[in-house]
């Protein structure tokens, strides 16, 4: 039982605070490195697409950047239900460090998709399926954040942004799956992991490089924003006030 | 290697704008984000700082 009793430890909001100060710049300086290594096969290891042209090379952003903004969704998802079920302080608060991340990919996955729709499709938007339950994915991002500094109690706000959370989750399959449940311009996914993928070795690693780049990217920043908050709670507690006092 | 010279490497057969478009902003929207974060830290050292002096007076 001795591994449960280490769990608790690092769930406490003191041992996490120091915890996270050592591993951010590991992950921030990977997550660097990464992106260095994925813009560059981007660029100049992935072939040109036989149909696409140049204009495919959007795909080693897009696709990180929405899997990321799905992904995030989902991680925020369980930290609200561990936290609503076992009124754990931490996920709230590593719920709340999630979003604005989340956001941003959310953000930036529809941005490039505008830009890649126009020369593929002749459209920057359309609504349909997967534009629209992508489109509400990041409202719902936008929403949360705002229902949060709309309570003031801290407390209070955990929980209903947690309950928010968990009922917007029931968009990210619906994201997933709506290029099989429709009919919808947006191509089919990529890579599954049931079948081999339809695309050149090279461009699948670039994407996958990318995507982990923004992985630990996400991660760095949510531990950033994740220390704040601690501190912020904690201020009156011994621990803090050492710290605050610099000592 | 794909490019010939630099202003093919720019233009991305008629892409540029698009290409460049994303990842531009991809890089831009980042950074803005690692700014705000690093700034976000220091103010809330200094507030919590602020806010134990006042409690503590």
């Amino acid at each position: 039982m001795s591994s449960s009793i280490a769990w608790f430890k690092f769930a406490a909001p003191m041992t996490f605070y120091g915890l996270a100060g050592r591993l951010i710049p590991w992950f921030a300086w990977s997550a660097g490195l990464l992106a260095a290594i994925g813009v560059y096969i981007a660029f100049f290891v992935a072939p040109t697409d036989f149909q696409q042209g140049e204009a495919y090379r959007v795909i080693f952003i897009h696709v990180p950047a929405a899997w990321m903004s799905m992904f995030l969704y989902l991680v925020m998802a369980f930290w609200s239900a561990v936290g609503l079920a076992w009124n754990t302080r931490l996920s709230f608060m590593m719920s709340r460090a999630l979003a604005p991340t989340g956001a941003l990919f959310a953000f930036l996955s529809l941005w490039t998709g505008a830009l890649w729709g126009k020369p593929m499709w002749g459209a920057w938007w359309v609504w349909d399926a997967r534009l629209t339950s992508s489109l509400i994915l990041f409202f719902l991002y936008v929403g949360i954040m705002a229902l949060w500094s709309a309570i003031d109690d801290p407390r209070r706000g955990d929980k209903a942004g947690a309950l928010l959370t968990l009922i917007g989750a029931i968009n990210v399959p619906i994201i997933y799956f709506s290029v099989k449940w429709w009919n919808t311009l947006h191509q089919g996914a990529s890579i599954s992991l049931m079948k081999a993928p339809t695309m050149a070795a090279t461009m699948v690693t670039g994407m996958l490089i990318m995507t982990f780049a923004a992985w630990f990217y996400a991660i760095a920043a949510a531990m950033i924003r994740v220390r704040g908050i601690i501190l912020e709670r904690e201020r009156h507690t011994e621990w803090a006030a050492e710290i605050l006092e610099g000592k | 290697m794909h490019w010939g010279s630099w202003s093919e490497f720019w233009a991305m057969g008629g892409y540029g704008l698009y290409v460049w478009g994303s990842y531009g902003v991809a890089f831009f929207a980042v950074l803005i984000e690692i700014i705000s974060l690093i700034r976000g830290q220091k103010h809330t050292l200094q507030r919590l700082r602020r806010m134990r002096n006042w409690e503590s007076e």
